[in-house]
């Protein structure tokens, strides 16, 4: 099944185009790679397939929800973690689990349920009641992706979830994401480690508003004669 | 021959409260070298330079800056020191010519007077310069930045993550740019958390939690990793993550894009023998090749070593 359809996707911001007809789909229990140079468009795009933002035209359905008439549908179905906007530093663990379950709409035990189950998972019981600023970053953003599945969305969106982050946890973290994903949870993320896009099933890399190049890692590497994910992304960049 | 000196930091320590941000930390600095500090967010790299640049005053220890004292002789230093910090840092309802012209005055001169300075540079941005600072895009802020770094022809130039959050490609421009800015002589000194650009550096840092690991040339830290290191490779990538970590004779298994770097606990098991192991577990197109190391497969190793 396909969790996100687009198709000739246009977003316009006054003259200038954002999202120059981009079309692709994105299937159930995927991970899919979604790359692109700073001021191509990826932004823009996500927002819409968060159903935070109309497109200018085109068609769009995420979790199967169309993105112009049931967004609040398409919010429930969708978990988000970026690297700006995380969880809140003067809350516990446990309190940050708390308060977004009750976003997600989930009753208190099943809160309570899952809490337990995710922080067990991570190994990180024994610091539910710890303020979530004393903790290292890399415990956070493994912690703040927990909250955004805590509701099990059919898909969960990653913007640079592991920006800054020491290299061992940036692969623990993706260990966590290949867990997450074999569970059949679709997971949509961007990155600017051109070796992360190898973890991802499939690619797309985006400039100048257009989808530029998607397809497998594999199939990328063989296309332009090339070795890894950076060098494809140069060559289509630099053209 | 000895080197001239720029910088030199004596067992700088600085804390908020009860967390110690930087630990004793004592580096040298020569005239005209590109030196980097590589490490994770959280390594003390940002506090440091905010040390370096005179904005923050460290609880015990001393930097001196060709000569200057940091706390003492804040004012002159200033003078000669360039920075760009962490975040965007410019103003973003001025144009970029602006921008330029305001930190020009700041230090008393005007573009026009160092332009060949930043003219590499510049000019790449000089078609947009008047278009505000907020509607450039990330690479072009990075170019802005840099110029109103060097506009006052500084002769230590510091910047704080200059290449976090930014394309590959614009990356890679970046770097460039600081291999052509080194040879009018400035000393440069740059952090990151990537650490394939540790390679573009005279000599690095490694910072973690805020100690260093180790100061030394890339080569160096790479001819120093110590083991033999093995790329693997296989149809399954995740499913090989997990049986790797099950043989006993694996020491350590990370993936980094298609391949899984292996170290041996046992020196003496051969790759074929691993190699049959792997087909033997159901494993298809299974590769195994004698790597060197990459600067990110020693901070990796050096990490599992302070673990201990």
């Amino acid at each position: 099944m396909k969790i996100i359809e687009v198709e000739n996707l246009v977003k316009k911001f006054g003259s200038f185009v954002a999202n120059d007809h981009l079309t692709f789909s994105v299937d159930e229990g995927e991970i899919y790679g979604f790359l692109g140079a700073n001021g191509a468009g990826k932004t823009t795009a996500m927002k819409i397939l968060c159903g935070l933002s109309a497109p200018t035209s085109g068609k769009v359905s995420v979790a199967g929800y169309d993105v112009y008439k049931q967004t609040e549908m398409i919010k429930k179905r969708i978990g988000y973690m970026s690297q700006r906007f995380s969880l809140f530093d003067d809350l516990s663990v446990w309190e940050n689990f708390q308060f977004f379950g009750g976003i997600y709409g989930l009753p208190a035990a099943k809160i309570r349920q899952r809490t337990t189950q995710l922080l067990g998972r991570l190994g990180l019981e024994s610091e539910k009641n710890q303020l979530l600023g004393s903790l290292p970053l890399g415990w956070k953003q493994k912690l703040a992706f927990s909250v955004a599945i805590i509701h099990r969305p059919s898909i969960v969106f990653l913007d640079e979830p592991t920006g800054g982050v020491d290299p061992i946890t940036r692969r623990q973290f993706w260990e966590i994401i290949y867990e997450t994903s074999s569970q059949g949870i679709t997971v949509f993320v961007t990155t600017h480690y051109m070796d992360e896009a190898e973890y991802c099933r499939r690619v797309s890399i985006m400039a100048d508003g257009k989808i530029v190049a998607l397809d497998t890692p594999a199939n990328l590497k063989a296309k332009y004669k090339v070795g890894t994910i950076e060098e494809v992304f140069l060559k289509i960049a630099r053209n | 021959m000895s080197f001239p000196s720029s910088i030199k930091s004596v067992d700088i320590r600085k804390c908020y409260g009860d967390k110690t941000a930087l630990d004793n930390i004592s580096f040298e600095v020569t005239k005209g070298e590109l030196f980097g500090f590589i490490g994770p967010d959280g390594a003390g790299k940002t506090s440091l330079f905010r040390i370096l640049t005179t904005l923050l005053i460290p609880d015990s220890g001393s930097i001196t800056v060709e000569g200057l004292d940091t706390v003492k002789d804040y004012i002159k230093l200033r003078n000669i020191l360039g920075y760009m910090p962490g975040r965007f840092s410019l103003y973003p309802d001025l144009t970029v010519e602006e921008n330029l012209r305001f930190f020009a005055g700041i230090f008393k001169t005007t573009p026009e007077a160092n332009y060949d300075l930043v003219k590499d540079i510049y000019s790449q941005i000089e078609p947009f310069k008047n278009r505000k600072a907020k509607d450039l895009s990330g690479g072009m802020k990075q170019k802005l930045a840099l110029s109103c770094a060097l506009i006052h022809k500084p002769e230590v130039l510091v910047l704080d993550e200059p290449t976090t959050g930014v394309d590959a490609v614009s990356r890679i421009e970046f770097w460039e740019m600081l291999d052509r800015l080194k040879k009018s002589g400035i000393t440069i000194v740059v952090s990151t958390p990537y650490m394939d650009e540790a390679s573009r550096c005279d000599r690095v840092a490694l910072m973690q939690n805020g100690k260093l690991m180790t100061i030394d040339t890339p080569e160096a830290i790479r001819n120093n990793f110590g083991r033999d290191l093995f790329a693997i490779k296989a149809d399954e990538v995740y499913g090989l993550l997990r049986d790797l970590r099950q043989f006993k004779a694996t020491r350590s298994a990370f993936p980094f894009g298609e391949n899984i770097h292996v170290t041996l606990a046992d020196e003496l098991v051969k790759p074929a023998e691993i190699i049959s192991n792997l087909l033997a577990a159901g494993h298809n197109n299974v590769h195994i090749s004698k790597i060197e190391p990459s600067i990110e497969d020693c901070f990796m190793e050096m990490m599992k070593k302070s673990e201990k």
